[in-house]
């Protein structure tokens, strides 16, 4: 059990399970305020963003800092943005428009937001079912460009918040904000800087 | 066996929620008396504080009523900020007192009415009106005030006079939302004249037979019930009489989403969302939007020939 604390995977996971132990704290004080699914939908929504902005910031720290085994959590945070994802889309199904397929069909099809948002959370469960170890090795170097698709996912998602509010843009523009940082951050030239950057500090002290 | 332990409180003992609000309304009203009688300020002029005379009306609805609770901390009021519970938060700095509201524009009798004259305008009435919000949420409230048409015919309209302008109190200093130009302040709102003079028009000073509380548009709004809730200013310092139709605060940050003259109207959808149906605050269901918010038979005939798509 010892070996369970002492074990960072365990922190992280416990970690990104907060948002949900929340909600639920909330739910059970009446804490949700006059408009729970209304809550609920927004606060899933929120920690679905999240969890991706922390997953791209994976590689990027990664090669600002050079702590390689950063990457070893990488998989864990994708999925648990794809977990709130699917909590986000099953309140919108079942407490929002309570399983009426009609209603949903045309809320996919004609509110913009709701279209955006639901085609980020179709191209998540493809990389969501082909994140284990054995669909690498299956996959090749398929694997790379097929989760290249997470780039496209992350700018649907800010959009469909941009969309949704009525009129403070606020707290969907910081999304935009720290995504197009991510983005910039992978751009090859930068990547080079980057690099070129940490191989002189690397050197300068014996030069 | 499972032995259940005995029920100590008979659910006769526990003080039904009207009793313990009264009481604590009856405390609150104390406590308000106390400190105003320190500061040397109107007591009767707090939120909280249950407002004389009030008489009922044929204004009621058989629907069950929003919980006070929820009208008064789950508000759109921008000049406190765009969070649904700012403006419970952060209202308690505005100022209800003195306060005026300017008459003006084409009118034969214009002038400036401070609450206490507004107060005595017209008998007060409590009228239950269904509130639709833009956002697709609604609530039942029981408001205090008294028809709009009563204020309009003592300022004596001329024949210019084809629509009426509200306009909010702006002064970022009491309205801390208003330091963030998220809409182009002060906040505008109009009606056309015919609507203003719609008997359903309410100008509210209350809220559950008491004194308005800040957050909901204190100490004197609009209500205008077959409109989406932006059309009902709030915290109004000036009614302005004119001839061109008024450009609103709406109509200003987003016209192709606001429209003038938007009527709650299940048909016409909001560019980005549908207006079909709305969730009451309360409910888990949601329930088909009434054309004209239910209130067709009062207003339609105003709108009859004109097409409602067109003018949204």
């Amino acid at each position: 059990m010892r070996r369970v604390f002492h074990n960072p995977r365990f922190w992280v996971f416990a970690v990104c399970l907060l948002p949900l132990t929340r909600l639920i704290v909330l739910g059970f004080s009446g804490g949700l305020g006059a408009n729970p699914i209304e809550f609920i939908t927004r606060s899933l929504g929120t920690w679905t963003l999240v969890g991706l902005m922390v997953t791209l910031s994976v590689t990027p720290l990664r090669r600002l800092t050079g702590h390689a085994e950063l990457i070893r959590y990488r998989r864990m945070l994708g999925l648990f943005a794809f977990f709130y994802a699917c909590l986000h889309f099953v309140t919108y199904i079942w407490l929002d428009q309570f399983f009426d397929p009609a209603a949903i069909v045309k809320d996919i099809v004609k509110r913009p937001f709701i279209t955006v948002g639901f085609a980020a959370f179709v191209l998540l469960v493809p990389l969501a079912l082909t994140s284990t170890h054995a669909m690498m090795r299956r996959l090749g170097r398929r694997w790379q460009q097929l989760h290249r698709l997470v780039y496209a996912i992350a700018i649907l998602g800010v959009i469909h918040y941009l969309w949704l509010v009525k009129k403070d843009l606020t707290d969907p523009l910081v999304y935009a904000v720290v995504l197009t940082l991510l983005l910039v951050l992978r751009l090859p030239w930068v990547v080079h800087a980057l690099q070129a950057v940490r191989s002189s500090r690397r050197v300068s002290p014996q030069s | 066996m499972l032995i259940r332990p005995p029920n100590d409180i008979l659910s006769s003992e526990i003080t039904p929620h009207e009793v313990y609000r009264e009481r604590r309304r009856f405390m609150q009203g104390m406590g308000v008396l106390a400190a105003g009688a320190a500061l040397g300020v109107a007591a009767d002029v707090e939120a909280g504080v249950r407002l004389a005379g009030v008489r009922g009306s044929a204004y009621t609805l058989n629907e069950a009523k929003t919980p006070y609770k929820s009208v008064t901390t789950y508000n759109n009021f921008y000049e406190f900020g765009t969070g649904k519970s700012d403006p419970a938060e952060n209202a308690g700095g505005l100022n209800t007192r003195p306060w005026t509201v300017a008459v003006e524009g084409e009118v034969n009798k214009p002038g400036v009415y401070d609450m206490d004259m507004l107060l005595k305008l017209a008998p007060l009435e409590e009228r239950v009106y269904r509130m639709r919000c833009v956002e697709g949420w609604s609530m039942v409230i029981p408001w205090v005030g008294f028809p709009l048409h009563e204020l309009i015919r003592r300022a004596n309209p001329t024949g210019n006079a084809r629509y009426v302008e509200f306009v909010t109190l702006h002064d970022p200093g009491q309205m801390p939302g208003q330091r963030s130009r998220v809409l182009d302040w002060p906040y505008v709102e109009g009606l056309r004249m015919d609507e203003a003079m719609n008997p359903l028009t309410l100008l509210a000073v209350g809220l559950y037979g008491e004194v308005l509380p800040n957050q909901n548009g204190a100490p004197i709004r609009l209500v205008v019930p077959w409109k989406y809730g932006f059309k009902s200013a709030k915290s109004i310092v000036r009614i302005r009489f004119v001839e061109k139709q008024p450009l609103t605060a709406w109509m200003k940050a987003t016209p192709s989403e606001y429209g003038f003259y938007s009527n709650v109207n299940p048909q016409v959808d909001h560019p980005r969302w549908s207006q079909a149906r709305e969730r009451r605050i309360g409910e888990f269901f949601k329930r088909d939007t009434l054309m004209f918010n239910g209130y067709g038979a009062q207003v339609a005939q105003m709108y009859r020939g004109m097409d409602l798509k067109r003018y949204f």
